[in-house]
């Protein structure tokens, strides 16, 4: 008999949960709107929509890329766990954000401006025929933001890998997404967002997906604690060459996280795009330097941490720098990622795929050192560089503290109703037999 | 000098390599293989549950002289138990072996080992 069998209480908890969500969300959706009349709106901009469609589907690219990273990196017992993590996020946070993630992220300011909430939002029924202002349909809008929704509990995963359960982690990313992401993304994007409107800089994301992604790792991987025998015991990569075809799609996906965060298609498009392209390079190039200097041997992992080092770095600057301030910067995150990552291991905890290290060091390095790189004229009026490193610190400060705080609270609840760390034994038999049943790679092995 | 094969669990490899270490056994030779014995396990496929044939385990080679016989055999039983013991925790093979020859320098006998 299966493991979820001998629980039913914790089992159909959850279930039960869900679908009284789903229940109440369903009876507020079918009730029919308000029949109006919709006002004059834009006409729709083909090319700027066109391109808004295809980032769509660039940024939700990156997920696979994600589980295909990840993957590569956990030993040969969890790939499918680790993998699953990436592809459950598709899964709930998919349904999640139509049904109430947008309402709450993009709605306007509820609760003393915590959050957005606009009913009319839930299930998307009152933008079905919308356009914004830019020309562009509110449900490509909805849908690209839901892909940022999607990805930033998939980067959580990274930090706890290897031993948690499915459940508990379904349940966290859950919760996480509507009560830390939601907020984070609504002071940020909306236009009534309390960041926005200090005039906080953040094109693609570097505080609402990377920052908080990866304090809130750090927080998990801390309360979690190690993997059982780390650091004594060698824990290698299953497969390397999976690792780096991941971290091809996130480059490549990483064109619409970007680019398509301009909301347009034009100058401002091919700013960020260049800037990507740039960072990126120069992030990769910056830790085979380190590396071969350190070691005499440069490293495909060392190859792909860097690409995302830079990548990492350029999402909030994306809008505002040039092109040799994102070389800069690629240098800089890849220069401060490898010092992150030697100090973790020195200090022993067990980050264990370094969403911090990574996700949360280059995010925060992006969003205060854009302050000094920033092109001529997007400086916010009457702001000099100080002034705006404080609005900058502010983002970086609120989105560290926050994301920690309710990171905290929301797993020591889940560890205790519902249970998240892995037992001994099932961590020892790896999560792809144990949660799931099955091998990632039974063919290496006669069956 | 004796070859001691023993089949594990793999879960069980990083502990008994541990409790190996431990016993100052530090030349192994492991492998993945797939076998059959008494336990029967279970995998799903599309929501059909599957018993498989054969099942993953752990091989593990070592040459000893005499004195280390029963502290490996110890080390491995030791820590490749689950809980009190469970059905699939593995068997220990002890052989006779006839002679060792270290490649590199041609030495023959227990100090080749």
């Amino acid at each position: 008999m299966l493991a979820t069998q001998r629980d039913p209480v914790r089992t159909f908890v959850p279930a039960a949960l869900l679908l009284l969500v789903l229940g109440v969300a369903m009876c507020v959706a079918l009730t029919p709107a308000a029949a109006t009349t919709l006002p004059e709106q834009p006409p729709v901009d083909t090319g700027a929509t066109a391109w808004m469609l295809t980032s769509t589907a660039l940024v939700l690219l990156m997920v696979p890329g994600l589980a295909m990273f990840y993957g590569g990196l956990v030993r040969t017992k969890n790939v499918l766990g680790t993998m699953m993590h990436s592809f459950a996020a598709m899964a709930i946070i998919g349904v999640l954000w139509v049904v109430v993630g947008y309402a709450l992220a993009f709605g306007p300011n509820v609760l003393g401006g915590w959050v957005g909430f606009d009913p009319g939002l839930l299930f998307l029924r009152s933008i079905d025929t919308t356009v914004s202002t830019g020309g562009i349909p509110d449900l490509v809008f909805a849908m690209f933001q839901g892909k940022f929704a999607i990805i930033t509990p998939a980067l959580i995963a990274g930090a706890f890998a290897e031993r948690v359960k499915f459940r508990g982690y379904a349940i966290f990313i859950a919760l996480w997404s509507l009560l830390v992401y939601s907020p984070l993304c609504h002071w940020v994007w909306a236009s009534d967002g309390f960041l926005l409107q200090a005039g906080a800089i953040d094109f693609a994301g570097g505080t609402v997906v990377h920052i908080s992604a990866g304090v809130s790792g750090l927080v998990a991987a801390l309360y979690l604690g190690a993997r059982r025998g780390y650091p004594r015991i060698a824990m290698h990569p299953n497969n390397l060459v999976m690792v780096m075809m991941g971290v091809g799609l996130l480059w490549v996906g990483w064109f619409g996280f970007n680019a398509g965060s301009s909301l347009s298609s034009g100058v401002k498009t091919a700013q960020a795009l260049t800037v990507t392209q740039v960072a990126a390079a120069a992030g990769a190039l910056a830790w085979v330097c380190i590396e071969a200097v350190q070691h005499r041997k440069a490293t495909s992992l060392g190859m792909a941490s860097g690409i995302l080092a830079g990548l990492v770095v350029i999402t909030p600057a994306a809008g505002v720098v040039q092109p040799a301030g994102a070389i800069v910067l690629g240098f800089v995150a890849s220069g401060l990622c490898y010092g992150a990552i030697l100090l973790k291991n020195r200090l022993g905890y067990d980050d264990t795929l370094d969403v911090f290290g990574i996700h949360g060091i280059a995010g925060m390095a992006g969003a205060l050192l854009l302050t000094f790189l920033i092109r001529a004229g997007e400086m916010p009026e009457g702001r000099d560089v100080i002034a705006q490193l404080g609005v900058q610190g502010l983002g970086v400060v609120s989105t560290i503290g926050y994301a920690s705080v309710v990171t905290i609270v929301l797993l020591v609840v889940i560890q205790k109703v519902f249970g998240l760390r892995l037992g001994t034994t099932a961590e020892g038999a790896g999560m792809d037999h144990e949660l799931h049943g099955e091998q990632g790679y039974g063919l290496l092995n006669l069956n | 000098m004796k070859l001691i094969v023993a089949i594990i669990q793999p879960d069980k490899l990083d502990d008994v390599h541990q409790a190996l270490i431990h016993a100052e056994i530090f030349r192994i030779t492991v492998s993945r293989v797939t076998g059959h014995g008494q336990q029967e396990d279970q995998e799903l496929y599309r929501g059909e549950e599957v018993k498989p044939d054969l099942i993953p385990k752990v091989r593990l080679e070592i040459a000893v002289n005499e004195a280390f016989v029963e502290p490996t055999v110890t080390a491995i039983l030791g820590a490749a138990k689950h809980g009190e013991g469970t059905i699939g925790d593995g068997k220990i093979f002890i052989m006779p072996l006839e002679e060792v020859i270290r490649i590199r320098t041609g030495e023959r006998g227990g100090t080749a080992i």
